[in-house]
This record gives C-alpha cells, structure tokens and sequence, in this order.
C-alpha cells in the first residue's frame, strides 16, 4: 500500500512535469496564432492567447503586403520551392549514389575516402563561405535567377550527413538480396534501383523531409546570394517585413511569419513518424 | 602487328581495372563536389587567412596580421569569449533538459507520441525566420515574458536591450529546440536492458542511483554524440544573432560566425574573415579532440 502509494505519487510527478514542460514548449507557438488575429493594441496587452476582438487585419496586410513593389508573400512561397525542390531532389539521388559506393563495394582506397567523408562532418560551413562566394562570383552565380549557388552544390553529394546516414542503412541491407539479383544478371545500377532503393524508401523519405525543413529554414544562402528583391525566398522576405515596421504592425509580421511556416507544419504533421525515426536510427548507429 | 596483338590484353585489363572499381564509378559526383565545394573552398580559406584579401582589392600583402589581429583587437576576443559563453551556456542546459525529459518519457507514459511530438515540434522550426521573429515579439520589453514575470512580481529587464541578458535570450530559443537531442536519447534508452533495472531494484538501489549508475552508463555513446555535434553547432551560431539581436546591445551577441560575416561581407574584408573563421575551426577540432581523447573514460561502448 504505502509502495503504491509512493508509485502514484511519482506518477503524477512523471505528468506533471512533462505536461508543465509540455506547455512551455508549445506556448510561444500558440500565442503566436492567438497574435496573429489580435489588434496591435492588444498584442502586448497580456499573456493571453485568445483575443478578445479578434480581427483579419494582419493576415490581410500580411498577404498584400509587399516590399518595394517587388515582392510580396506569394512571390516568396515560389522563390522558396523554386531552389528548395531542386535541392531536395538532387540530395537523395545523389546522397544514394555516393552511399551506395561507399556500402556495397570493395576497391583501393575506399576507406580512406570514406574518412575523409567522415572528417567533412566536422567541417563548419563559416570556414568554407568566403571562398565558396568568391567561386560562384568567378561562376557569375551571385544573384542568379536559377537559385545556382543554392542548390547545384547538392547534385554532388555534399550533404555529407545524408550520405553518411544512408551509408549506414544500407549496411544493414543483407548483401544476399543484391548478390541473388546480380546471379540473375543484374547490373550494378539496376541493383540499386530495383533493390536497395525500395528497401530503403523510409530513409530516402526522412532524408527529403530533413532536407526540405532545413532548406525552407535556411537564411545564410539566400542572405549571401540572392540580391534582387523580386528573388528573395521567405526566409529573406519575413526578415526584411520585421526590419522594416517592427514596433508598429506586429500583428502582420507574426501572421506572415506564421503563414510562412504553415506548409512546413503540414509536412511536419504528416510525416512526424518518418522524422522521428529518422533522427533516432541513422544517428547513434555508428 | 604488335598493336593488334596487344588491343584485347589491354582492353581485359581496363575491363578488370573496371571491376574492381566499380564502387569508384559511383563515387565520381562525390569526389568532384567534395574537390570543388569542400576541398578547394578549404584550402583556399587558409590561403586567403594570410592576405589581405578583400573583395574589390584583391591581395596587397601577406602575413599572419590577421591572425595578429584576432588575438589583440578587443572585437574579436570579445566575439570569441562570447562564443565559448553561449556555448557553454546552451550546450549543457540542452543536453541536461533533453536526457531529463527522455528519462521521463521512457516509464511507461500514455499519450508518449503526443508529448514526444510536443517537444520536437520547436527543433523542426526553431531554425526558421519565423521562428525568430516570434521570439523578438515575446522578449520585447512589453512583452509576453515580461508581463508573465510582472504576474510572479518580477520586473524583468528589457531583454534584447540589455547586454547581461540579450545572449542568454538566443541560448533560451536554441535550448528550447531540445527536441532532436530527446528523440535521440529516448531511443537509447529504449534499448537499456529492463534487466539490469530489475536487478537493481532487487538489489535495493533508488531510482536516482539507478539513473546514475546505469542509465547514464548505458547511455554514454548518445551522450558523446550529441555533445560533440551540439558544440559544433553552437559555435556556428548565425541566424539567432543576426535576426534577432544584430549582434548587439553593444556586440554582447556578436558570435564569432556573425563577425566573420560582418568582416567578410560587410567590410570587405575577406581574409581577415577566413582567419577569424579558421581559429573557430581550431577551437572547434580542439574540442572535438579532447572529446574523442576523453572517450575511452567515460563512454561505454558495449560491443
């Protein structure tokens, strides 16, 4: 009794911790869409989220609003996915590619390459910017209105960590399968499309989520390379908003902002299985 | 007639050669992003931190003046202590909060996938434009923190305004994205034996001895791992001060990556930013190092 007694207690202790927790971590994300239908006069009025009148106002300057005449928020969605598509596309073929040599063949100098795939884990992106900005100035990228420097990078497997997560899935692919198709004539390349591939759909699939959020969420990209209002992605556009009338219209910049995460909560909501074991599997296996 | 003769023994060859390459042929796109975007770029920065190299001049004069620089101007010390700051700052609470939430997670909780989704939901955005601008209305002086505070009878401080608590409001948002180091440590947990707990119990130790004397044991690997990834992380830092901050009150959020910015694209002065860029790439392998060199006492590998 008093062993149960002290189990009921922990119990509650176990709840009340993760839903206090719990609320603190999404808080900031549900007052943010109580804000977005709020006055600017009653944004800052308390900590409530529910407003009390609500309005459309910010959501109707949020979506005709635009910079410099140039832009506006649907003009962004587009810029977005017009280098974010490319980019997820070209990650998972040719982070698979390099994947697949790396797994499932033996030849000179393999491990000394794949450290040094490993080692470029360890390179940070700062080191490498000013030299990558002067290449692509030599290239004429800069402000290009493909996206170039955003994305042609990815045809090459540079996403080191996507190919080392595949690397490791594709470990655990037993070598009898393409051993079996390769007897019935199989080439190298069909193997990987008709057998691996298929096997490894949930970990291409968590591979293309990954790299879609962090695409949509990258600032630095688009900060050094994209120059022309017309062109600037999301990211670019929320920012510039908030710079140009923070303190006045809060009200807009939360719903613009919002508005500009929505499609990412959707595919979060979707897909959060794939994402949650894709972070959990290809990481601690190594 | 010789050439004749040798074709074929030569083409076998090649087809051999080919053979036993195959995995090489795969490797091409590989190799080639890694020569021009990583090793070229890599190389050319070190180069680059010995000159004087800006964007309209061109190089005029080489030397370690840059690296003279970092280590007696007063911005970039500053920059530099304020990393380590933030970094020490943020990487522990994270870790700390993440293994303490997985902890809990891992009793048999009901509802695990609506908590667990709750938590990991702010690692999937926190990194966004959004997610920064929203963090700037909260901390504003009037503020929902603020008015939370005046509840409790606390006057907090205009915090982005304040140089004492500007930085401690970016470690808040990246503490707050613990979510992707919790998914991991609640999968490790997962897979401690309920054996060694049972014989624990048995044994009559508490929770709190069994948490430390065997789940963090067990758990070592996961705890190496998100320590050294999240050190690398926090010390490449941008997009929080940028956004929010701009690196001030007065540079107390200026971050070693948002000067090496400022030097390289803001002034112009590109090889200064390299060399800036290359003694964070040295504290960072430091680190990393002295991590990987601790290894052998501390984490527990069990194959």
């Amino acid at each position: 009794m008093n062993m149960s007694t002290a189990r009921k207690i922990g119990r509650f202790f176990q709840y009340f911790v993760l839903i206090l927790v719990g609320i603190v971590m999404i808080y900031p994300l549900i007052w943010m869409v109580g804000a977005t239908f709020k006055s600017n006069a009653e944004i800052f009025s308390g900590i409530g989220f529910i407003p009390k009148h609500p309005t459309l106002e910010g959501y109707k300057a949020a979506i005709t609003q635009s910079y410099g005449g140039d832009i506006n928020i649907w003009r962004a969605f587009l810029n977005t996915y017009s280098f974010v598509i490319p980019k997820v596309v070209f990650t998972v073929i040719s982070s698979v590619i390099a994947a697949y040599g790396f797994s499932r063949f033996k030849f000179k100098g393999r491990d000394l390459l794949f450290s040094i795939m490993i080692s470029t884990l360890f390179l940070p992106q700062v080191v490498l910017n000013v030299p990558q900005y002067l290449m692509y100035n030599k290239f004429g990228w800069i402000n290009s209105p493909l996206y170039l420097p955003l994305w042609v990078c990815t045809m090459f497997g540079t996403e080191t960590y996507f190919v080392y997560q595949l690397v490791q899935f594709m470990r655990s692919i037993p070598h009898d399968l393409d051993e079996a198709a390769s007897i019935d004539g199989c080439g190298p390349v069909k193997i990987l499309y008709k057998i691996i591939c298929p096997m490894l759909s949930p970990s291409l699939v968590a591979v293309a989520l990954f790299q879609f959020m962090w695409s949509c969420n990258d600032f630095m990209g688009p900060l050094l390379y994209v120059q022309t209002p017309s062109k600037y992605p999301l990211s670019i556009f929320v920012k510039l908003s908030m710079d140009a009338d923070a303190g006045f219209s809060w009200n807009r910049i939360l719903a613009l902002s919002l508005i500009s995460i929505i499609p990412q909560l959707i595919v979060f909501f979707c897909a959060q299985d794939s994402f949650i074991d894709g972070i959990a599997a290809g990481s601690v296996k190594g | 007639m010789s050439a004749t003769a040798t074709k074929p023994v030569t083409r076998s060859a090649f087809k051999k050669w080919c053979d036993a390459n195959t995995g090489l042929f795969f490797l091409i796109p590989w190799i080639l992003g890694f020569l021009i975007f990583k090793a070229y770029p890599f190389a050319s920065s070190l180069y680059y931190s010995f000159t004087d190299m800006n964007f309209f001049n061109g190089i005029h004069e080489y030397g370690i003046m840059n690296y003279v620089e970092i280590f007696t101007n007063r911005k970039t010390l500053t920059a530099l202590s304020t990393t380590f700051k933030y970094a020490f700052i943020t990487v522990p609470l994270k870790l700390v909060f993440a293994l303490f939430i997985a902890y809990i997670l891992n009793f048999k909780i009901k509802f695990v996938n609506l908590f667990r989704t709750v938590y990991y939901i702010p690692s999937i955005l926190g990194g966004s434009v959004a997610i920064a601008v929203l963090w700037r209305a909260m901390f504003r002086d009037d503020g929902v923190i603020n008015t939370l505070l005046s509840y409790i009878g606390v006057d907090g401080p205009n915090w982005l305004a304040d140089r004492n608590w500007a930085l401690f409001v970016i470690c808040l948002l990246r503490v707050w994205q613990f979510g992707s180091a919790m998914v991991l440590f609640l999968a490790a947990l997962k897979g401690v034996s309920v054996d060694l707990y049972e014989a624990a119990t048995i044994d009559g130790a508490s929770k709190v001895r069994q948490f430390f004397s065997i789940t963090v044991p067990m758990i070592t690997p996961v705890i190496f791992y998100n320590l050294v990834t999240q050190i690398a992380q926090a010390f490449q830092e941008f997009n929080g001060p940028y956004i929010i901050t701009q690196g001030g009150p007065r540079n107390s959020t200026t971050l070693v990556a948002l000067l090496v910015y400022n030097y390289a694209f803001q002034s112009n002065e590109m090889g200064m930013a390299c060399a800036l860029a290359w003694v964070m790439f040295v504290i960072v392998m430091i680190l990393t190092i002295i991590a990987f060199a601790s290894q052998k006492h501390w984490v527990y590998y069990a194959d």
